[in-house]
Formats: C-alpha cells, structure tokens, sequence
C-alpha cells in the first residue's frame, strides 16, 4: 500500500476545494511522484479525529472488544488516535500495563492507542498509583483517570492534581458523589418518577465538578472533566474558565442527542453513566460544545457483551459504543443546527483534544508539513445506522435504525489509509 | 368496540372505557364463585403461566384461581434471582415459555421494567404482576372495583393515598388509574417518600396526614418497609408511625361512610393500627376476593378473542 | 368459510347496499299478538305455567323474555309470578377466537333457581343455532333443568347444528345476504322486524 497520495478536490475545514499531497507520512507541498490519486470531490477534510475517552476492554473482556476491532471501528469513525480508559483487566494502574495496550495498539496498526492511566490503585480510590512509572513508561501516559468510579476522596483527588504537575499530566474526573448514586439507574427527574427506577440527581456530578474546580485552582493544576453532562455542570465549568482556572471538559456523542425519554422502553441500551438528561440539559451541552465552554467531544465508547445488556434494566452494564456514530451525531446535534461549522467540528474533535492530551503529532493544522493524520467526510451522505455491520464487537448502539448524515470515506494514519471507501484498507 | 391493547404492563395502558371494560366484566365474572360450578370453558386450550421471580403466594394464587376458572392451563414458573450471575437469564426464560407455547405470562419481578422486556421476546399476552417499583395494575384495578362496589362509585371520589409513595408500585398503579376513571387523589407522605418530579403526577401532594383525613372518602395505606430507616427515610419506625400511621383515633376522624384499604401484607402496628385493619371500614379482607373476579376479567379480556397474527407481534 | 348456495326462495325485492332500505315484515302489532300466542303456546304444552322459568339470552331475547312472563302472568298467575331472568352465552361461544373479545351481559337467574324446572330460552333470532347451543351449555353450569325450551321471534333458516325451536313468531326463510333486523321498544324506540341487506364488512353474528 502506497503510502504517498493524491487527494484531489478536498475541502480543508469545509473550505474552497483544494489539493492534498501526502508523502512520507506527512502533508507535503508539491505532488509526490508516483502517488495514488484519490478523488476527494465534495469530501470535507479534517484533521484525524482524537477520542479523549474510549474503553477498549482488553486485556480482560475481550468477549466485548479487542484493541484490534475497538481501533478499527475508531478508524471507520475517522478516528486517528484514541485514549484506552484504565478501567480493564487488570486495571491499567502500572507501566507493564499500560506499555501492553500501547503495544497491542501498534500492531492493530488502525489508529493510536494512548492508555490512560488509573488514579489510584485498583481503581479503588485509597492511594494513588505509580502514576510518574506510566508516564515515563514507553506509553508515556499523561491522561490519568479512574474512569467508571470517582476519585470522591477531596484530599486524594488533591493529591492526584499536585502530583502530576510534574510531567504535565492531567486528571481526568469521573464526576459521580457514589452516596448520592448508591443504586440508580437513570436521570432524576419526571421520567424516573414514573418508570420506578432509582434516580440518579444532577447535584451528584455537578458538587463534584464545582470541587474540583476549586481544588485545582487552589494547587494550580489543570483538571479535565470526563462526560458532562447537565446544564448545571456547563455552568460551573463556564464559571471556572472566567475565572481563568484551567479547567477542561468534553462531552459525549450521545448527551449531545439523546434524552431520557428513550428510557420509558426500558432498553438497556439507552443504560448509560453517566445517564441521559432532559431536554434542557442536552441544549445547553450543545450551546456550551458551540461556544467552547465545553473543549471536546470524546465518545466513552463502552462496548458490552450481548449478556450484559439484554436483561432487565436493573441487571444491564452501563455503556454505549460510539466510536463509528460519533462524528455523524456531532454532525446532526451540531452542525445540522447551525451551532458550529466544520472548522469548529475539528476544533473539538481534533485540535483541542490532542492539546488536552498532549498530542504534538495530532490536531495539527492541514499544512505542508504536518504529520498526514487526517480524515475525508462525505457531508452530505445520509446513512441508516445498523449496528449488525458494526467493526466493534459490541452492538449495544442506541442509534439503531436512526438516519444520520455525513459518512467518514477515508482515514490517514500518518499518510498510510486506514480506511477507504468507508471500508478498512 | 373497547378492547385491551396486547399487553398489560402499566395501569396507563388502560383507556376509561377500557378500565370501565374491566370493572363491568369483573362485576360480571364475581357471580362465579357464588356458583356450584365455579368454571367458564373460555379459555380452555390457552396456557397462562405464572412467572414470579418474587415470592407472593397471594398475588400467585389469585392469578392462578382466576386461570383456572376460564378453564386455562396453569404453569407456575419460579424463578428466584433473574442476573446472568444467577443462573437463567430473562431472556432465556422467555425464550422457552414461547417454546412452551405460553398465550399470557403474568410476570411479577423485583426489576422496574421486566415485564416490558419479556414483551418484546413472547408473542404471548404479558401480564405485569408487579415490577421493582414501578406498577402493580391488576391491584390498581382490583382496588378501583372494591372501592366502586362499596361506595357505588369511582369519579368524584376523594382518595388518599399514604405511605412510602416513592417505592410503592402499588401507588403508581392506583394514581394514574384513579385519575382516569375521575377520582380525585392526594398522596400523603414524609418528603423523603415522595419522588422528585411527583408535582408531574395527577394527584395532589400533602405532607399532613390529619389534614387530609377528614376530607377523604378512601384511604388507602401502603406497607412501609423497616429497612427505609436504614437509608435515611425516617429516622425511627415510632416516629414514623406517630406521623404517618393510621390509629384508631385517626380513624375516627373519617367521613361516616369512608372505607380504609391496604394492598397487603400489612406491618400491623406500623403503617396500620390492629383495630383499623379489623374495623368494619377495612376492606383488606374484600380486595383479596376482588383480585380473583378482576383477574379473570383481565385474562379474558387479553385472551378471550383472536390469537395475536404473528406479523403483530413486537420483535 | 366456505361460500354456501343462496337460499331456495329468491329475495323478494332487490338487494342493495343502504341498510335503512331494510323492509318491515312485522309491524309493533305483528310482535305483539306473536308473542301473546307464543305464551299461550308455553301454557299448553307445559300444562300451566307452575314449573316454568323463562330466561332470555341477551340482549334483546331478555326484553322479550319480559314480556312474555307478563302474558303468563296474565294468562294464568297473578303478577309477577312467573320466573324470568337471563343467561348470558357469551363465555360458551364456540367462535370467541374468530372475533375480537365481547363485552359480557349479565347473567340473572331468579332467586329460586332453575333445577327441576322447565327453563324455556328466549332469543329474538334463531339463525345458526350455535348462540342457543352456547346458552345451554351454560345453564348445564348453573343447574339441571327438567326440561329446555326454546321460544324465538324470528326462525330466519340456516341452521348449522341440530337445533330447533319449540315457539316461534314467524318463520322468515332468507338469504345469507340479508339480515334481519328486530327493533324493540325498550332498546330501540320502537318494535318492528325488519329484513335489510347484510352489511359486507360486518360478519353477521349468528
């Protein structure tokens, strides 16, 4: 496979058509000879998709999904790098860990694989893990989150902020009071009133976002938030940012679309941590995604089992897979609004998350120069979501017979495609 | 002509003609048991199976007699535990009651929405028994046909409803089948009983239990469970009872004619006075003989009619 | 179901498709000196009237069932004497599972029951037989009648089971593309007997 390109007729950012070369992994000036051509007519490009959050499950439930099929579907998604949450089997809270996913990821070859490593040990948030061991470790971690549980302990979570100042690393809350959530199951509200299941309050993430927030400015740290998700966290994030706390955040596909209403089927597929929302809720997720108020989309793809999600509501994991709907659900919840255009979309989707990552070779502007990891999107297809063609192992996908627009035609990985004609290369 | 959707799993299912439906059939079925033969031939042929993941010999028995005096076959299926981890899983159960050939399921389950699954994996009727803490319909039906046969009517009525509302599927159940038959309905509870988003319900909302009484016309008590104290509800099953509990002086502050009911099993002592459960206005004893007639007018409505066509049938 | 032969007897006038061109046949006078003889009939053959229980079959066979206990009562009791109530066939169909699912009617035995008595049933139509079959399988639920028999206003053909009536009010050979309509007065305003076209889409109950 040629790894130099011809891409004819692109549109950088949803911009005036133009050419792309591609040579040697990067984005060069003049057509590289001997190249393949690939007609880009009417297809967006963006810089390559960075997912901030994925679960990849392996090692321990490949019954679920593997670093192999979790990265392809990232790249169907026009993924080019993803972030593997710590949460798996055992749990990623060491360098021989962590330097396993980093491995398995390279020889899946689809897209980067960088491991986020756990807070503490064991996920069990009582002491903090060999976080400086991961960083240092061929993975070269810097995100580090307990993804799935919260680090609730205020003095731990301090700690974890001031620690890793040193090799400029960031921790990723899991916003969730565990007292406040003992047991529930969907959103807190009217809906959960009338479907009996144990509600699961706003207060509970956004006390633990308004203390972070606080805690990070106190030791001068940054903080990034996992999954916002009410509007009630926007605003507090809104307010730590004026205060020029560095405080990110992302939010999910997802919350972005989807509300509680869906739960009245009981189909645990809509079972998600943290839960869908109100109305009211998924707007304001979507003016702040708009106005940068929120920095990211990242998908918490979080493939489950047949098993663990045909059951009875109460029964069924939590999670959803996301990685190949992510960019067609910003595109329906964002752009089909008139909220953000493509520029914006690789903003988010793209640059900011590679910075929040410290991603040098990602997010990069489309220039002569720049490492080639990029993504062509037919804007103006429109796709019926069926999760049986799925890459990923996993068919828990709310969007199951939904129609949404734009498709990812082809993906770059460091000028080499990984997907073509919206099919692995 | 009023009929029954394909299912019965929450008491908002039911239109007011279709609960009127139930209630008239039900009137009509209750001669049964006064009869020699206390059997119908309608639904000889049809295989209703109990399917209880909870204990309740009551509710169980009072599917089963009603099954039974349609002339149905009964199949009690119990399944304690329902998780992966425990063994069959719902689907799988559900996989061979279609094999079984099963026409309704009566599903009762300690998970709010159970039965909902089970609709989507049977062709069959399902019947909800009462799921987690979400709707108990047969005994919403059974309570608005005792209430109509003591009181001579439903609409109009003023009916209190006390207790542990927020767990109660009991109280779900009743709420939105009194409201659309025209009762009008107060919940009465500590505020940590009370679900957030309950100002949405058709009912109003009191905190003040001898504020309520003397303007009700059925007061209806639900089971309060000791362990809540162990989550912060009350503080003490005394306090709770002082506030909240129906005595016998309480009781004396009734209407005249105002009946009291519980859809059992009752926490005597608790919730309800020994001389309130045994006093002449306790229907407690009635609702039980009451399940039986409505019951069979649920199951004949479901089933007395043409077999669901197949292309129907949810997938 | 299979498509039957039409009657023998050509209809009398053209079919059409308007239900309200439906032709009287017997006028509120005709019914009422037919079920004055169908009493009289019920008292002869029975010996009087001592034993006799008279239940119609709803809905309108209990109107009329009404009113011939009162011609008995005149007749031969005094008022009121005469035993009537209703037995309701709708859980004893042998169709149930063609059609949707019927409301119920009520079954109203009176307080001294039916055992030992002649229980004669009253229906408004006799046509297939098979709502009488149903009314006498539940009354073999409710007790054991010395005797059973039939009084019907209009015997319209067609049978499909070895059922017949003891009394009838007239005998009105049809086709199976008509319907025979009865009004009374305490249902519908009026008492007549009417014979209409049937309705294409309503399968008639028989």
């Amino acid at each position: 496979m040629s790894s130099s390109w011809i891409i004819r007729g692109a549109r950088p950012l949803g911009g005036k058509p133009t050419d792309l070369y591609v040579d040697n992994g990067a984005l060069v000036d003049d057509p590289p000879v001997g190249a393949q051509e690939l007609d880009a007519d009417g297809l967006v490009a963006l810089p390559g998709l960075v997912d901030l959050h994925t679960h990849l499950r392996e090692p321990g439930r490949e019954d679920a999904e593997t670093v192999e099929s979790g990265t392809l579907a990232a790249a169907l998604g026009g993924f080019t790098a993803v972030h593997a949450m710590a949460n798996t089997e055992p749990v990623a809270d060491v360098a021989g860990v962590v330097e396993q996913v980093w491995r398995l990821g390279i020889e899946a070859g689809h897209c980067d694989v960088h491991p986020v490593g756990a807070v503490t040990v064991g996920l069990r948030g009582e002491q903090l893990a060999e976080l400086g061991a991961m960083a240092d470790s061929a993975a070269r971690v810097r995100v580090f989150s307990d993804d799935g549980h919260c680090v609730h302990d205020p003095l731990l979570m301090r700690r974890a902020l001031e620690y890793v100042k040193a090799f400029d690393g960031v921790v990723a809350q899991h916003a969730q009071d565990p007292r406040l959530t003992e047991g529930a199951q969907m959103n807190e509200g009217a809906q959960s009133a009338r479907l009996g299941l144990a509600g699961w309050p706003a207060v509970a993430e956004e006390a633990v976002i308004a203390r972070d927030c606080l805690l990070a400015a106190h030791v001068g740290s940054r903080v990034h938030f996992c999954h916002v998700s009410t509007a009630g966290s926007v605003e507090i994030v809104r307010w730590a940012k004026r205060k020029g706390w560095n405080v990110t955040a992302e939010v999910t596909p997802h919350h972005l679309l989807l509300t509680d209403d869906l739960v009245s089927s009981y189909d645990p597929v809509f079972k998600v941590n943290p839960p869908l929302r109100s109305n009211e809720d998924v707007e304001a997720l979507r003016d702040a995604l708009a106005d940068g108020t929120i920095d990211a989309v990242a998908t918490d793809h979080a493939p489950h089992a047949l098993e663990d999600k045909e059951t009875e509501w109460a029964a069924a994991a939590f999670g959803m897979t996301g990685l190949e709907t992510a960019l067609s659900v910003v595109a329906a919840a964002m752009i089909e609004t008139g909220r953000l255009d493509w520029s914006g979309v690789a903003d988010r989707m793209s640059v900011r998350p590679a910075r929040i990552g410290r991603l040098t070779a990602q997010g990069q502007p489309l220039l002569a120069g720049a490492p080639a990891n990029l993504v062509l999107v037919d804007p103006a297809a429109r796709v019926v979501v069926d999760p049986s063609t799925s890459a990923s192992r996993s068919r828990n996908n709310p969007y199951a017979g939904r129609e949404l627009p734009a498709r990812v035609v082809a993906t770059f990985l460091r000028g080499r495609a990984t997907v073509l004609d919206g099919k692995p290369a | 002509m009023t009929t029954l959707p394909q299912h019965l799993l929450s008491a908002a299912d039911l239109s007011r003609d279709a609960a009127l439906l139930v209630l008239d059939t039900a009137e009509e079925l209750a001669r049964v048991a006064d009869r020699p033969i206390k059997k119908l031939p309608t639904l000889r042929g049809r295989t209703v199976v109990n399917l209880f993941f909870e204990d309740s010999t009551r509710t169980r028995t009072s599917f089963e007699v009603a099954a039974k005096r349609l002339s149905a076959d009964v199949i009690n299926f119990s399944a304690k535990g329902s998780s992966v981890s425990k063994g069959e899983s719902l689907k799988d159960t559900a996989l061979t009651l279609e094999a079984m050939g099963a026409d309704a399921v009566v599903c009762r389950h300690g998970a709010s929405g159970a039965p909902h699954r089970l609709a989507h994996w049977i062709r069959g009727s399902v019947v909800n028994a009462g799921d987690g803490t979400h709707e108990h319909p047969t005994q919403a039906l059974l309570d608005a046909f005792t209430m109509r046969s003591r009181l001579g009517r439903i609409e109009g009525l003023r009916v209190a409803i006390v207790g542990d509302v927020l767990h109660s599927r009991v109280a779900r159940s009743n709420v939105l089948l009194l409201s659309t038959l025209g009762a009008e309905v107060t919940v009465i509870a500590p505020p940590t009983l009370l679900p957030v988003g309950v100002e949405h319900w058709p009912c109003a909302v009191s905190y003040d239990l001898d504020g309520v009484l003397p303007k009700s016309d059925v007061v209806m008590m639900l089971r309060v469970q000791r362990e809540r104290m162990y989550g912060g509800f009350f503080p003490t099953t005394r306090e709770y009872s002082r506030r909240y509990g129906l005595d016998a002086r309480r009781m004396a502050t009734l209407p005249d004619d105002a009946i009291v009911m519980h859809p059992g099993p009752m926490n005597r002592g608790v919730e309800i006075a020994a001389e309130v459960a045994d006093s002449v206005r306790s229907t407690i004893v009635e609702q039980v003989a009451n399940g039986v007639s409505v019951r069979m007018a649920v199951l004949y409505l479901l089933l007395g009619g043409g077999l669901v066509d197949a292309s129907e049938a949810a997938a | 179901m299979s498509q039957r032969p039409a009657a023998e007897h050509p209809p009398t006038r053209p079919v059409t498709g308007d239900p309200s061109a439906a032709r009287p046949v017997l006028d509120a006078a005709d019914l009422g000196r037919a079920l004055t003889r169908i009493a009289h009939e019920i008292v002869e053959r029975n010996h009087g009237a001592g034993d006799v229980v008279i239940l119609g079959i709803p809905t309108r066979g209990v109107s009329l069932a009404k009113r011939i206990g009162a011609r008995i009562d005149a007749i031969e009791a005094g008022p009121g004497e005469t035993p009537v109530g209703s037995v309701d066939a709708t859980m004893y169909r042998d169709d149930l599972r063609l059609r949707g699912v019927r409301p119920l009617e009520s079954t109203d035995i009176p307080p001294d029951g039916i055992d030992g008595k002649v229980v004669v049933l009253v229906d408004d139509v006799l046509f297939s037989g098979r709502t009488v079959r149903a009314a006498l399988d539940a009354l073999s639920d409710l007790g054991r009648p010395r005797a059973v028999q039939l009084a019907v206003l209009v015997d319209r053909g067609h049978r499909e089971l070895p059922i017949r009536a003891d009394y009838v009010g007239k005998n009105i050979p049809t086709s199976l593309s008509e319907t025979v309509h009865v009004l009374l007065d305490d249902t519908d305003g009026r008492d007549a007997v009417l014979l209409g076209p049937a309705d294409v889409d309503r399968r008639e109950a028989r």
